[in-house]
């Protein structure tokens, strides 16, 4: 079979064997109330990771975006519901912000992983000032978006789908996103070929920040109340499924569809780990291994084709 | 007169206090051929980074088809213009299949169905050019072989989709082509400019440039030294004219070639002549940059394949990345070579570290006021004396050299060329590679590189520019 074909196929079936180790542990879980409350966290981690995936396709690192994420859910909580104009502003703003960042980190050629984590502390910093203690109050529409009851297949499972097909429409098939990957591959060549790697850097971190957006709003629509530590897993979570989903941190290699599966196996990862009894302590070590044993599976089919 | 393609008129570009061209007037005719030949550093490569936008003139006029350019002449505006280029170094981006890349330089190539559109304008094109390619449209960059890779950059320079093709640059495209798609590529050259696209094309195979240009152009120093009908050209007159008039030798007789073999080695990456150094020789590299010169030392530095007798040491001439340790002290980048030397019941002897330091900064004469400085305070030339310290304090009883002086000050040269010698006469045995070919006179011996191989060795003798050139330039590809 071609290699590259398995390699692509690795985060899917990563995802059918966790699905089904889920299923044998906790038969319950395969119906649609089950499959639902296992996956609806999964919305809000796809969409980071989906975030974190535009960076690394211009092989830089966002250690930021968990922070982002709780700031925009207590942004969410707090100015969205009391004065919705106020709130759209805010947001808008530090999506700009995001495209600023990247501005900065082209221009004056600066480590993405030191920029991002001194932001990091800024974002919990202002988030924070916005909502001391955990607590305001998500937009009804919010709350009535991410526990909408679909017919037959559950709502997290649709999101995810259509998160990672227009994605891959957009980064994967369209003229533009050939750009944006091709400055991960060679921005020399870019250069060369006359395309701005500024702008395209910019457009990068700018979308970006809007799934970093998009996740936060989605998160607060499921936990109803704003907290600015709620998501600072998500930094980890989001790189670990950029790369579960065939990723690589260099040479603009990514797949946003295996991104969102990745994303889906780490969430269904921690639910398999409690239906296990395995105590919290141990899940994230329990999830490194999960990713370890996966990134080994796929050096272990890189091996053989380099051999080849 | 014939309207021309790309017009440059006195073409200045300075990198600090370094002309790459000193003035450039040069005219490239629709349909013409034009071949560009000169040896390491004559500016061949800079000129066609001005020509394609990626640099700036520091002066000049450069216009196309009469339209002036000279301020607003960048890399988009070269491709609008239809002047395209293939580097030497691939500009393809490896993630990318055959196709994607094709839409990287064609703007136009958008919207709805560009990918079909895509596909169909590169395999047109390498099937036009190179029949047999065996390259599909959807193959990724990173899976194809490297001739396959320059057969597709080639082929995407040649397709057209909104605006003519007015000018294609070709720098060794050759260099990893096999005998018959480099002579498919020739033989669709002449087809090219037969639809009126001016080529100008850059090879290091004098064949291929006396068989297949109209008009032969010949850089030196920055500017252009000739200019002249293809036809009028021997593979002879086109040697010397880059080369300059000979040098006076500052060597002495030739080093009677009995002393004991210190290092024997045939280059990995070709040919089967091998090279060889004995105790107290100083041999040079030569032939044109990135034949093989440094992969050679490299491999003699890692005893690869290679017989080596004594203790090794390696300057190298990229300082920044590969020479001086940035945060460390003058003092502490000379001895570390020495450091085993320097033990004390398995600490570091800081007094003798000092001495040795202090000693070697004194016998470099390093411009500093006190050895434990940052490496950084001192002038580039003054950096590099301090890595020649760090290779002579050492035990080495052979020392490598990287082409060592690139950007180096003449004065300072001068000072290194005395300690060179001095040291060969005490016995060491140094390897020099060198890209100028000045600093062959400084040398008992030398070996000229090409594709990988040794294909000439010199004695002290016959080190002229011309015999030197006439070796680093091939008749035709292997």
């Amino acid at each position: 079979m071609n290699r590259r074909f398995l390699r692509q196929a690795l985060p899917f079936l990563t995802l059918a064997v966790v699905l089904a180790a889920t299923f044998y542990v906790q038969p319950r879980t395969m119906s649609y109330f089950g499959l639902n409350l296992m996956l609806q966290y999964a919305v809000p981690i796809a969409l980071a990771t989906i975030a974190q995936m535009f960076i690394i396709t211009v092989n830089d690192l966002d250690l930021s975006i968990g922070p982002f994420v709780g700031l925009v859910s207590c942004v969410g909580a707090t100015l969205l519901f009391e004065n919705p104009a106020l709130g759209v502003l805010v947001l808008l703003v530090l999506i700009a912000a995001y495209g600023a960042i990247g501005a900065l980190i082209h221009l004056r050629n600066l480590p993405s992983i030191v920029v991002t984590l001194g932001l990091s502390f800024v974002w919990l910093g202002i988030a924070v000032m916005i909502l001391p203690s955990p607590g305001g109050k998500a937009p009804d529409w919010l709350k009535a978006l991410m526990t909408v009851q679909t017919p037959w297949v559950p709502f997290p499972i649709i999101a995810a789908i259509v998160i990672g097909v227009a994605v891959h429409l957009a980064l994967m098939l369209s003229s533009y996103g050939v750009i944006a990957r091709g400055a991960g591959g060679n921005p020399k060549a870019l250069t060369r070929a006359g395309w701005s790697m500024l702008r395209t850097k910019v457009v990068m971190y700018m979308l970006a920040g809007l799934f970093g957006v998009l996740s936060g709003l989605a998160l607060l629509g499921l936990t109803t109340s704003g907290d600015a530590h709620v998501a600072d897993r998500y930094t980890l979570y989001s790189i670990a499924g950029v790369i579960l989903g065939g990723g690589e941190f260099i040479g603009g290699r990514v797949s946003p569809l295996g991104a969102v599966v990745g994303a889906l196996t780490l969430a269904l990862a921690g639910s398999f780990l409690i239906f296990l009894k395995i105590s919290p302590d141990w899940q994230i070590g329990a999830q490194g291994a999960i990713l370890i044993i996966v990134l080994a599976l796929r050096a272990l089919v890189s091996y053989g084709e380099q051999k080849r | 007169m014939p309207q021309h393609a790309i017009r440059l008129d006195g073409v200045e570009k300075s990198f600090g206090a370094v002309r790459a061209l000193a003035g450039v007037d040069l005219v490239v005719a629709a349909g013409e051929c034009l071949g560009l030949v000169g040896h390491n550093g004559a500016g061949k490569s800079t000129l066609m980074h001005v020509l394609s936008g990626n640099l700036t003139p520091s002066a000049g006029m450069l216009s196309i088809a009469g339209v002036p350019h000279s301020g607003s002449w960048t890399a988009a505006a070269a491709q609008a213009q239809g002047v395209r280029c293939v580097f030497q170094e691939l500009s393809l981006c490896p993630n990318l299949t055959v196709a994607e890349n094709v839409r990287i330089v064609h703007r136009s190539l958008k919207g709805f169905g560009w990918k079909p559109r895509a596909r169909a304008l590169i395999s047109a094109k390498l099937d036009e050019i190179f029949p047999d390619h065996g390259i599909g449209p959807d193959d990724e960059i990173a899976d194809l072989a490297i001739g396959q890779r320059q057969m597709a950059e080639i082929a995407r320079a040649f397709t057209v989709t909104e605006g003519a093709l007015r000018l294609v640059i070709l720098d060794e495209p050759t260099s990893s082509l096999d005998a018959v798609t480099a002579q498919q590529l020739l033989a669709y050259v002449k087809k090219e400019t037969a639809r009126g696209t001016a080529i100008i094309l850059i090879s290091h195979l004098l064949g291929e440039i006396l068989s297949t240009t109209d008009r032969i152009v010949v850089m030196k120093d920055g500017k252009t030294v000739a200019d002249r009908k293809a036809a009028e050209f021997t593979r002879n007159s086109l040697v010397s004219a880059m080369g300059s008039e000979a040098r006076e030798h500052t060597r002495g007789a030739a080093k009677n070639a009995t002393g004991e073999v210190m290092v024997s080695a045939q280059p990995r990456s070709g040919g089967t002549a091998s090279l060889q150094a004995r105790r107290g020789e100083i041999i040079g590299l030569t032939g044109l940059a990135g034949h093989g010169q440094t992969r050679m030392l490299l491999q003699i530095y890692e005893r690869r394949q290679a017989e080596v007798k004594g203790a090794l040491a390696f300057i190298a001439g990229d300082r920044q990345s590969d020479g001086v340790f940035n945060l460390w002290s003058i003092g502490r980048n000379i001895t570390t070579r020495s450091l085993a030397a320097l033990r004390k019941g398995g600490f570091i002897d800081l007094g003798a570290e000092e001495k040795l330091a202090e000693a070697w900064k004194q016998r470099m004469a390093i411009r500093t006021p006190d050895v434990d400085n940052n490496i950084l305070t001192l002038s580039g030339g003054n950096q590099q004396k301090a890595l020649f310290a760090r290779a002579l304090a050492s035990d080495a009883a052979i020392i490598l050299m990287d082409d060592p002086m690139r950007g180096v000050d003449i004065g300072t040269k001068q000072e290194v060329y005395a300690m060179i010698r001095a040291e060969a006469e005490k016995g060491r045995t140094f390897i020099w590679y060198t890209t100028e070919i000045e600093e062959l006179t400084h040398c008992d011996r030398a070996y000229v590189f090409r594709d990988g191989a040794i294909v000439a060795s010199l004695g002290a003798d016959e080190l002229t520019e011309e015999r030197v050139l006439q070796a680093s330039f091939a008749e035709h590809a292997a």
